[in-house]
């Protein structure tokens, strides 16, 4: 074996909640009623656009939530031996990136390094001067005369590539049509116009994504698209690795929340009496604690577990790992009372309506009267607010590592960036890049899921839809 | 009115009791006083005597809940619980880890608090309505379009960035005001003008969208109707009945962070140097004071069942339409 697998626990997660969703799209198509919202989304050409951008993003997520550790080199008379790093899809897909590191700080797609150094020269003399890069544009002879014509090639180069990518992206649907359900082409044409899709939305965002993104390999190969760091590690890998972390608090934090938010909030609602009183009291009580300080408490003192039991961790990325889904989990003991106390009035509201009232009539029990009526009631409800909430939930895990609560330190996010770029902006002359990528990457994501939120919630809440 | 005063008081008590159960568990019982310690007197090899020292100066060497040495009501009073939690409810805090009494320096630190958070907090308001208001008296249009844009994208802004590029424009680049620091009377406002803008900067976004549905709610009214038909001009109609009813349900809703605004802010005092509450708990929480933690986890519990308060209160106040019960 070249590798062995390696599951850690968020990967574990993700994967279940991709199931999850799956399970739900399948669900969702069989239903009309259920579709056409979504396709009210997909109509919308904010709604399509921002879903392409999220889809980008998870993508690169899911790359690199595959784990696995390589295999050392073979030594004679042993057994395969694997390594402790763990590594994931998109670092073997972006091994060049991970491997080239530099010695310190350089400016985006620069040649040189950003401090001097002493050189000695052939004839013994020392100077200062500040020394090329390894590898950030190495294969240039004389980059003050190369730099920019090759920057301009590799701009060009990228732009072609990525437009072809849209064009054959967007050609792919209709070659479907035509070679497998074999309609003319005109033809096919027609049915797809019929779909009423934002067309330009969706050729302007494929193009926008397809160029950037072609762009940015090509200048990669090169360059350090956006620069390195303290370490000399590229900014851009940094950047793309935190994407998975954002991803992961946002979504595994509403994963975790979701059970409690239910039960309790329907449990509330239906069953009323002492068990709505114990209810609310349980969430007024856990919603009045500051948010922040419970997490930190809980940090705190979760860090002490890690420390006093080394032996339950056997690599690195494990222990990071278990400290992120720790987050996710106590994010999530703090974030469900606000659905809890929606799905409550929801419920209170439901369950006087005549039809539950002749379900109860007829002697239906509770049990099924809450997942066959009331569940489904209370779907478009639980959809909106998790939608709502990631954006917020990816801004709170940069807020929470720079309190100190945040992602283990060792872990690419982008709260550990942003929180680093602070002593970087003292510099002089200032180390910008950092902060520039993350802020880029981090406003893409948070901005695409505002929107996307917004459109389903237009979609899904007959009462905002004309507002 | 006093009666439902009382009950409303009266229940807050078992809230603030639960809190100080929560926070009691969080602090000793999952994590022992051993632990901490440890922890302080750094992980590897640290000797039973030094961890037992350590437990006596900070007074976490007795037992948790049930002191079975002691006689009489020092059976229950005698022990970790009463020292450390239930004593928080006389205001008795203790002392932080270097040695001072925490509630001294939450009196003196509450100040710079304030001098952030409530200019925040009222010049914000305004901000957001203002914009609110003119992005409804535009609806339907190119500006109200562009003005929600314009939200949206200035609410997916990181706080974070609001600071670091306020402190690196302003007072790096341009040299305008100080990049941190505090002082007292009224030197203080060269100190607090960046702070207050970039937070009221941040806050633009999301404030006046939301407000923006607020009042596109109440435009949908019959009143405005019979407003309009009256003949009353768009701009009166606006101001004079929209507004009005519409600041209702944002009164209200602002009403429960106003006790909070005493805690601070814990990213914003931090970033500038602001010797507050916020800077003091983030202090603690990197130092691992759990004594300021736990303090002011309880104090911050206890504002914001005042701000539950003074919420049902205000809105018996302002729509008397809502009954007591």
């Amino acid at each position: 074996m070249m590798f062995k697998p390696v599951m850690l626990w968020t990967d574990v997660l993700i994967f279940v909640l991709l199931a999850v969703i799956l399970m739900f799209t399948v669900y969702v198509r069989r239903h009309a009623h259920l579709r056409a919202p979504w396709r009210g989304v997909m109509r919308s050409p904010t709604g399509l656009a921002s879903a392409m951008v999220l889809a980008v993003f998870v993508v690169v997520g899911l790359l690199d939530s595959i784990h696995y550790r390589p295999a050392l080199p073979l030594q004679p008379g042993q057994s395969v031996q694997y390594g402790v790093e763990v590594l994931s899809v998109l670092d073997s897909l972006l091994s060049d990136l991970r491997t080239h590191t530099e010695k310190t700080y350089s400016a985006p797609l620069a040649t040189h390094l950003y401090a001097k150094e002493t050189t000695i020269l052939a004839d013994g003399r020392a100077i200062r001067i500040y020394p090329r890069l390894k590898y950030g544009g190495a294969q240039l002879a004389d980059p003050r005369l190369g730099w920019a014509a090759d920057i301009r090639m590799r701009v060009a180069l990228g732009s072609v590539k990525g437009l072809v990518l849209a064009g054959v992206l967007l050609l792919l649907p209709l070659l479907w049509r035509t070679l497998r359900l074999r309609v003319a082409l005109a033809q096919a044409r027609q049915q797809l116009a019929a779909r009423a899709l934002p067309w330009r939305a969706l050729v302007f965002i494929l193009m926008v994504l397809a160029v950037s993104g072609c762009v940015m390999l090509e200048l990669a190969a090169g360059y350090h698209v956006f620069g390195t760091d303290k370490v000399g590690q590229d900014v851009l890998f940094s950047t793309l690795k935190s994407i998975r972390t954002g991803l992961v608090i946002g979504t595994l934090t509403t994963l975790v929340m979701l059970p409690f938010a239910l039960l309790l909030g329907i449990m509330a609602g239906y069953f009323r009496g002492w068990v709505d009183d114990a209810i609310q009291y349980l969430y007024t009580t856990l919603n009045s604690i500051p948010g922040v300080l419970l997490i930190a408490a809980a940090v705190l003192i979760m860090q002490i577990y890690i420390e006093a039991h080394p032996d339950v961790f056997d690599t690195a990325a494990a222990r990071t790992d278990f400290r992120l889904l720790f987050l996710c989990l106590i994010l999530g003991v703090t974030s469900w009372t606000g659905l809890c106390r929606l799905l409550r009035g929801e419920t209170l509201k439901l369950r006087e309506l005549e039809y539950i009232q002749a379900a109860t009539a007829f002697g239906v029990s509770d049990w099924r009267i809450i997942t066959r009526h009331i569940l489904p009631n209370l779907q478009h409800l639980v959809l909106i607010s998790v939608v709502m909430d990631f954006s917020g939930l990816v801004l709170a895990e940069a807020v929470l590592s720079y309190v100190g609560v945040g992602v283990d330190p060792a872990m690419h996010s982008w709260g550990n960036m942003i929180n680093s770029a602070r002593l970087e902006m003292a510099r002089e002359p200032v180390v910008w890049w950092q902060l520039s990528a993350a802020f880029v990457f981090m406003f893409a994501l948070v901005l695409a899921a505002n929107l996307f939120a917004d459109s389903v919630r237009d979609a899904f809440d007959p009462r905002g839809k004309r507002a | 009115m006093i009666v439902y005063l009382l009950r409303r008081i009266l229940y807050a008590i078992p809230i603030l009791i639960g809190v100080n159960l929560i926070t009691f568990a969080l602090f000793f019982v999952v994590n022992t006083p051993d632990d901490m310690a440890r922890m302080h007197l750094g992980m590897k090899r640290v000797s039973a005597d030094a961890i037992g020292k350590w437990k006596m100066e900070h007074g976490y060497d007795k037992p948790l809940i049930y002191n079975d040495t002691a006689v009489g009501s020092g059976q229950l009073t005698d022990t970790i619980f009463y020292e450390k939690s239930a004593r928080m409810f006389a205001l008795d805090f203790g002392v932080s880890d270097d040695g001072r009494d925490i509630w001294n320096e939450i009196k003196v630190r509450a100040g710079p608090s304030l001098a952030i958070a409530v200019p925040v907090f009222v010049i914000g308001l305004l901000v957001n309505v203002t914009f609110a208001l003119l992005m409804v008296f535009f609806r339907a249009t190119y500006l109200d379009f562009w003005g929600v844009v314009l939200c949206v994208m200035l609410m997916s802004i990181s706080g974070l960035f609001y600071i670091i590029l306020g402190q690196f424009l302003v007072a790096k680049l341009w040299h305008w005001v100080p990049i941190s620091g505090f002082s007292t009377g009224i030197d203080a406002l060269r100190f607090l003008l960046l702070p207050v803008l970039v937070s009221i900067g941040a806050g633009i976004g999301s404030g006046a969208r939301w407000y923006r549905t607020i009042f596109l709610e109440e435009i949908g009214k019959d009143y405005v109707r019979t407003a309009r038909a009256k003949g009353l001009s768009e701009w009166r109609v606006l101001f004079r009945h929209v507004l009005q009813n519409g600041m209702i349900p944002i009164l209200t809703g602002a009403v429960v962070v106003l006790p909070l605004l005493f805690m601070g802010s814990l990213i914003t005092e931090s970033f500038f140097g602001i010797p507050g509450l916020g800077s003091y708990t983030i202090d603690a929480i990197q130092s691992q004071d759990f004594a300021i933690v736990r303090a002011m986890v309880f104090i911050g519990s206890a504002l914001y069942i005042v701000g539950l308060l003074l919420t049902d209160i205000s809105y018996t106040l302002a729509d008397p339409r809502v009954r007591l019960q």
